[in-house]
């Protein structure tokens, strides 16, 4: 039974919450309190306010005016069995959680990168990415067709690696056929991606011809799908990637790059003679990366041929840049710009460029502790990868073994592919968890 | 907040474009107020009385659509939700993701006051400021109420950094929430058993809650029974899976909360969300296998909208990172990524101090800025114009070079101030270090590639030896 109230009791409490004004009390209409108080309006006040005006399904608005803040409270609809006097609340208001699905117009192109002896390749398998229609691991609004592929990386050369990488390589360093080979055997990497960049007239401007046998030589080492890559400098790529599109002809390579700075035209074409898909590579710049793909279209590379590299750059050095840049690409392909909807690969092996992920101590002084940089680096990768993972990326060219793992581990599961790996915990066991000593 | 266009704000302003805030109209204050780059306090003539009305329309219409919570008091309050977009590029996010380390209560006194301490100090610096940690949770392993406030006296004693204090247990939540109350600490968690008991705690000592279930019917029933009660200050746990499927949906209702409570604005449900990554410690027995997928879950999670977190590993491999990255979400994208160009003093130069060159990239620029500074190396910085590119991009793209070097002299009268007339460059620029020599006329010496090795270099290059 609700607990009479007098106007006294009234006028105590707010005497009691400072209440100065009481204006425009009306019981047809809205009610407007001002109140001086520092802290949130006391609901013991509301419901007092409540029950003897006995409204419960009129709007009741009180605002509490204060030098900083305004606050408005209430709902009375919501409001459980609130009677005056009683403060403790017995039960539960009965509520539905309800939230619609994203609806999406585009799709992501679907791209099939290596080719199997049926379609005149020799690769053992195939590897699909792309084809979403919605956002990454978004499978509530729609199942993601394929999960993200890691592709490892070796050179044509030894080259300098930062201490926690090189260990894994230094055995391979000199032949990228058993480096290859590494990648697949004992990292388990979906395919394989081979840098050409002893190209390059400023390292040793290995010829084409030279470069072209590389590629033979990891075509027979491995049987995955794999990326050819040239050394990034704009007058040599064009011939380097040529020669090594013939030698692989009909195996369905991913090629890199074609950009803007450069003859991607004779990179198109190469690719198209010899039946590869092409990858259409620009810095950081949504306009540049729909110019790029319109040249292509109008090279007449069919849709299913292209995939593209929006660039990566590493955490804490621009990770925001190439995190916002893929996301937008990414929506305005599902909402329709199909410029841009193609499957996303991404040079996660940048994150060694990351002084943190290298560097023995901060050169700051007044930084805290580094820790050892063999922990840190390979953190820098994975955080690198997962996070333009969830921005979009289809295809990561990774470098850790460690770090390509991890990244594998955890999209598969977001990707929700079925893993051994779900253990059976309280979710609210970690309050209590005892860390052993 | 949902506003097309600043007209719709105007409309409540005073209209008489007096500038107390600053602006010379209300139309352009209200501009400023659509970006949330000011806020509604710039407009003192707003709080006469008699604008009263429109004040509080005002304030109801910039309301962020998740409701903004405090946690703790005085300088390192923290303050979370208050988002209003779904992606960063469509405004920015405002309160990064909070970062929290645990402490538990079955510690020994020495070791817990060293974590704490570890936890409040820890900094790092990273453009041109130094990154910190947000809060501490304190757990209750022992669940015995006097364990418990016994622990929590300690660390309160020890940090002013916002508390989190996590039992299930009401009365053990109880005896640390009465000796740490004056903090506004947010007290963990209220769940479908024992919420009665929270809800009066929350009321009682006016502290934020934090309401768990991985049922989302339960947890919007929850979040409306105590907003209903009047508690608003609530912090919403939809339950953090570390592996396998339980983490994939983990993932779905993170998203799900966020969109309803953004896209289609269900104020029920718009609360901060708080994700819990240290459940990986649960599943993992090796510490760094268990310390990595920890910062893979609070990646996956910062990225997808947690607004604060619980994590166990304070090695500086796991908080480097994971900091970085909330640092990276964080930054307002609107925000120039260039500073100007000129010459900058690092400590007490004199003439025969030496003359570094770097680029107007922030990165860069703060990079080695504090490079030098940190390391006391009294000097002079040249900051010249690549259009905000990092010094491998610019010189790569043609940004850096002899010429805008030469300019750049010129026009700060560098000569003026330096008498050795002898520049360091990068040694990502060497490649131009013969032209500038050509372009300028000063000595050029290259130094090394990355600006944390410039106190070796010195040691080794500097005076350089043919220097009159
Ligand atoms: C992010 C990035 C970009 C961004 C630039 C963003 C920006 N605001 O700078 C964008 C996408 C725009 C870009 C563009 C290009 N890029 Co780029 N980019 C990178 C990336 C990923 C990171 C660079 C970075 O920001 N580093 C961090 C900053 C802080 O480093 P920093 O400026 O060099 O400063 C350090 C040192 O130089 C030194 N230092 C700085 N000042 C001083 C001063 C003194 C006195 C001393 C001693 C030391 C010192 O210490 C600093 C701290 O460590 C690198 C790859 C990598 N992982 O490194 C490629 C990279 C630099 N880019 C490259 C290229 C080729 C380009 C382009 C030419 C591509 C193209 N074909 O168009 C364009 C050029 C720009 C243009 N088109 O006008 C190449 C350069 C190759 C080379 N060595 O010539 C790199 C190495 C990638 C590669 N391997 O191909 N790029
Ligand atoms: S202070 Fe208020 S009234 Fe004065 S100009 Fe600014 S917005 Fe207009």
């Amino acid at each position: 039974m609700p607990k009479e109230i007098t106007l006294a009791d009234i006028m105590d409490i707010l005497e009691e919450y400072e209440v100065i004004e009481l204006e425009d009390v009306s019981i047809e209409g809205e009610i407007e309190l001002e109140i001086s108080s520092d802290g949130a309006v006391p609901t013991s006040l509301i419901q007092i306010l409540q029950s003897m005006l006995g409204v419960v399904d009129k709007q009741i608005e009180a605002t509490l005016s204060t030098r900083s803040s305004l606050i408005q409270i209430l709902q009375p609809a919501q409001l459980p069995q609130l009677s005056a006097g009683e403060t403790k609340v017995q039960s539960l208001v009965p509520a539905k959680f309800e939230v619609a699905k994203a609806e999406w117009n585009g799709q992501i192109e679907e791209v099939t990168l290596g080719a199997t002896s049926s379609d005149g390749g020799t690769r053992g398998n195939v590897v699909t990415i792309g084809g979403e229609k919605a956002l990454p691991f978004y499978n509530f609004d729609n199942q993601m067709p394929h999960p993200p592929v890691i592709s490892v990386d070796c050179f044509d050369m030894p080259i300098p690696l930062a201490k926690a990488v090189r260990g894994y390589y230094d055995d391979v360093m000199e032949d990228p056929g058993e480096w290859a080979k590494k990648n697949v055997q004992e990292f388990g990497a979906d395919m394989v991606t081979i840098h050409l960049i002893s190209t390059d007239p400023m390292i040793n401007d290995t010829s084409a011809k030279e470069a072209a046998k590389t590629v033979e030589e990891v075509l027979q080492a491995v049987k995955v799908p794999i990326v050819i890559g040239g050394s990034g400098n704009p007058d040599k790529d064009p011939a380097v990637l040529e020669a090594a599109a013939e030698v692989a002809e009909g195996e369905r390579c991913l090629i890199a790059s074609a950009n803007l700075n450069m003859d991607y035209e004779r990179i198109a074409k190469a690719a198209q003679d010899y039946g590869h898909v092409i990858l259409s590579w620009t810095q950081l710049d949504i306009n540049a990366q729909k110019t790029l793909n319109r040249y292509l279209f109008k090279l007449g590379v069919p849709r299913e041929d292209i995939v593209i590299d929006p660039t990566t750059a590493a955490l804490g050095y621009g990770l925001d840049y190439a995190y916002t840049n893929i996301e937008r690409m990414r929506i305005a392909a599902l909402k329709g710009d199909s410029d841009l909807a193609f499957p996303i690969s991404c040079g996660i092996t940048n994150a060694w460029g990351a002084r943190e992920a290298w560097m023995k101590d901060s050169p700051i002084r007044e930084d805290s502790d580094w820790g050892p940089a063999a922990y840190r680096g390979p953190l820098f990768e994975i955080v690198t990868g997962l996070t333009l993972g969830i921005a979009g990326g289809d295809l990561f060219m990774m470098m850790h073994p460690k770090a390509a793992k991890t990244v594998k581990r955890v999209t598969q599961m977001l990707f929700g592919a079925k893993t051994d790996d779900d253990k059976a915990i309280g979710l609210a066991d970690w309050v209590k968890w005892r860390p052993e000593k | 907040m949902r506003i097309g266009s600043p007209m719709e704000i105007w409309e409540y302003l005073p209209g008489t474009n007096c500038g107390e805030c600053g602006e010379k109209t209300c139309l352009a204050y209200a501009s400023l107020l659509k970006d949330r780059k000011k806020s509604l306090e710039d407009c003192k003539p707003l709080f006469e009385p008699k604008y009263a009305d429109k004040a509080s329309k005002l304030m109801d219409l910039l309301a962020p659509e998740v409701r903004e919570v405090k946690i703790g008091v005085g300088a390192r309050t923290m303050k979370i939700g208050g988002e209003d977009v779904l992606y960063r590029h469509e405004l920015t996010f405002f309160n990064r993701t909070a970062l929290t380390y645990d402490v538990w209560d079955t510690m020994d006194e020495a070791e817990l006051r060293v974590r704490v301490k570890e936890i409040t100090d820890w900094r790092k610096f990273y453009v041109g400021e130094f990154l910190t940690l947000d809060a501490i949770a304190i757990r209750s392993v022992s669940d015995d109420a006097n364990t418990f406030a016994t622990c929590v006296k300690c660390v309160a004693e020890e940090t002013d950094l916002p508390l989190v204090l996590c039992s299930f247990n009401a009365e053990v939540q109880e005896e640390g929430l009465k000796t740490v109350s004056d903090r506004n600490p947010l007290i963990y968690a209220a769940d479908k058993d024992n919420w009665s008991e929270m809800l009066s705690l929350a009321k009682r000592y006016k502290v934020p809650v934090a309401l768990f279930s991985p049922d989302l019917n339960m947890l919007n029933s929850l979040a409306v029974t105590f907003s209903s009660a009047g508690i608003q200050d609530l912090v919403l746990d939809p339950g953090t899976y570390p592996t396998g499927n339980g983490l994939r949906d983990s993932f779905s209702r993170f998203v799900q909360l966020r969109r309803a409570g953004i896209g289609e604005q269900d104020k029920q449900i718009a609360y901060p969300l708080i994700a819990v990554p240290m459940t990986a410690w649960q599943v993992l027995e090796d510490a760094l296998e268990a310390s990595y997928w920890e910062a893979v879950i609070a990646d996956t999670f910062i990225l997808r909208y947690a607004d604060m977190m619980i994590l166990h590993s304070i090695e500086p491999h796991s908080l480097i990172p994971e900091r970085t990255l909330v640092a990276n979400i964080y930054t307002d994208p609107r925000r120039p990524v260039s500073v100007d160009a000129g010459l900058r003093e690092v400590g007490n130069p004199t003439a025969e101090s030496p003359l570094f060159l770097t680029t107007n990239f922030a990165l860069t620029y703060y990079t080695v800025e504090s490079d030098i500074a940190s390391n006391k190396i009294d000097s002079y910085l040249m900051v010249v114009d690549t259009d905000g590119l990092g010094v491998e991009a610019a010189v790569a793209g043609g940004q850096l070079n002899a010429n805008v070097i030469k300019e750049t002299i010129d026009s700060h009268e560098i000569g003026k101030k330096v008498k050795n007339e002898t520049i360091v460059l990068p040694g990502l620029a060497a490649r131009i270090s013969g032209e500038t020599e050509d372009a300028t006329g000063w000595t050029v010496l290259v130094g090394p590639r990355d600006s944390g090795r410039i106190p070796g270099w010195m040691e080794t290059s500097w005076p350089p030896e043919n220097a009159s």
